[in-house]
């Protein structure tokens, strides 16, 4: 067997008196998406948090490609550099344009020449669909569309994964679908995706597993189909039916 | 009462514009590039770093400018350390304006949103790469009209310098005023000299204000 394209083995991550994160292990193959979902405060931002070290877990280690990412002799930048975050609340760089916010990673981390660097970040654009909006900057845009921009910005890094913070949990409904369709051809592209999110309409047309959490710890885990035809602990048909009803009806 | 403005008074005031707008410039750009380290090791710096800096801070803006002005020029040489006056001016302006700069660095760092700085990190870039390429242009925005008030405070401040007789726009007023013997006048024009030099460093700076200004942002737009 092939070593997973990245393994998260045993997370553990308190805040003060709360242990936000007890024990969380999983992984996940190349191309593949998978979805956390579950109640707020049961530590799936943190999760994704950990995996890209913006928070060090207490305990548990990151394996990317075999690599340990929570070594504290790890070349942190530099495995950061190919994991992609995108957050709830977009966190493009005030100050640059579209086209700037998407080429400062690929000039200043991957020391790319200037021309080449703005050529992708065009390509990146014009792949989530904001081409013409290149020289815009973040306040003139959109929620969506920032976040469309955010999703370019990691893209022009070539991660080897995306990490996806509630990414539609800031956007007004009718900006919800935009989004969710890029995310949506990335996976069918083959992008090794994690995701925390409730769009559940999105889970069931391209997740690969849902991983259901609560309390810290991932309480069941498995293909969209089986979670939500057949769960084997009560807790999460309750939960996932009580969403669907939410989110259920947003992307296709 | 007839105002007794004479005409050649003028080229010895003008000799102390420039000197005041040398002693101001210098001082401030010391304090500037201070100021940002000052204020960058204490929102980034451990403790090592960010407690030195902090009593620096708290020792210039506790203490008066005019004593710490002559401690430098009468009191470094009983340590052997002649300064000129000049030097003595600008080390002692510059130092205190460093710690007042370093304070109005230090919000505008901490008013740039948290989000910020962990998506340069999430890109991979360092600690040092992310406050340069994304923290630092923004807060250095944000940071000008408080800047403002600082460089204006300054320039008035510099007049203090003529105590460790350096010519400047004071310096050369209290020159004119003894050997005319007419100090109301002589004080007056002065004032009108640094009123001036305050209207244009004010009008300049609202200049750039306007031309740095994010578009999409107003200038006083709330930053969310």
């Amino acid at each position: 067997m092939t070593t997973p394209l990245l393994r998260v083995e045993d997370i553990h991550k308190r805040y003060g008196n709360e242990e936000v994160l007890r024990g969380v292990s999983f992984e996940v193959a190349r191309g593949e998406t998978k979805v956390f979902i579950g109640p707020s405060g049961t530590g799936k931002s943190t999760l994704l948090r950990c995996v890209n070290q913006l928070t060090p877990p207490d305990k548990g280690q990151v394996f990317l490609e075999g690599a340990e990412v929570t070594h504290h002799k790890a070349d942190i930048n530099r495995l950061r550099a190919s994991m992609g975050f995108v957050f709830q609340d977009f966190n493009l760089f005030a100050h640059l344009t579209a086209m700037q916010n998407v080429s400062i990673g690929p000039i200043k981390v991957r020391r790319m020449h200037k021309e080449q660097a703005k050529a992708r970040a065009l390509a990146e654009l014009e792949r989530v669909g904001l081409g013409e909006k290149a020289n815009a900057y973040p306040a003139q845009l959109s929620g969506g569309q920032q976040q469309r921009v955010s999703i370019a910005r990691a893209l022009a890094m070539d991660p080897k994964l995306i990490l996806f913070d509630e990414p539609t949990s800031a956007l007004d409904p009718e900006l919800i679908g935009e989004v969710l369709e890029v995310m949506i051809e990335l996976a069918r592209e083959g992008m090794t995706m994690l995701c925390v999110t409730h769009e559940m309409g999105f889970a069931r047309s391209v997740a690969n597993e849902i991983i259901f959490m609560e309390h810290g710890v991932i309480v069941e885990q498995g293909p969209p189909q089986e979670m939500f035809t057949n769960p084997r602990h009560q807790r999460t048909g309750e939960f996932l039916r009580k969403i669907s009803e939410l989110y259920g009806e947003t992307a296709k | 009462m007839k105002f007794l403005f004479k005409w050649e008074w003028l080229p010895q005031l003008a000799s102390g514009l420039v000197v005041t707008v040398e002693v101001t410039a210098t001082c401030i750009a010391i304090g500037f590039v201070l100021g940002i380290l000052l204020a960058l090791a204490r929102v980034y710096g451990r403790k090592p770093l960010s407690i030195p800096a902090s009593i620096f801070i708290q020792f210039f803006r506790g203490t008066p400018l005019l004593v710490q002005l002559l401690i430098v020029y009468y009191g470094f040489p009983n340590w052997g350390i002649r300064l000129s006056p000049f030097v003595s001016g600008v080390l002692a302006l510059g130092l205190n304006t460093a710690a007042y700069q370093a304070e109005y660095f230090r919000g505008a760092i901490q008013s740039v949103k948290k989000g910020q700085m962990l998506a340069a990190r999430s890109l991979g870039m360092s600690l040092a790469q992310s406050i340069r390429s994304v923290i630092l242009p923004q807060a250095l925005r944000l940071v000008i009209p408080p800047w403002s008030n600082e460089l204006i405070l300054m320039l008035k401040s510099s007049s203090i310098v003529y105590m460790v007789t350096i010519l400047d726009i004071m310096g050369q007023s209290m020159k004119i005023a003894s050997r005319f013997f007419n100090y109301l006048d002589v004080y007056l024009v002065a004032a009108l000299f640094y009123l001036a030099l305050v209207l244009i460093v004010s009008l300049l700076l609202r200049l750039l204000e306007h031309r740095v200004q994010i578009p999409g942002l107003g200038v006083h737009a709330d930053r969310r």
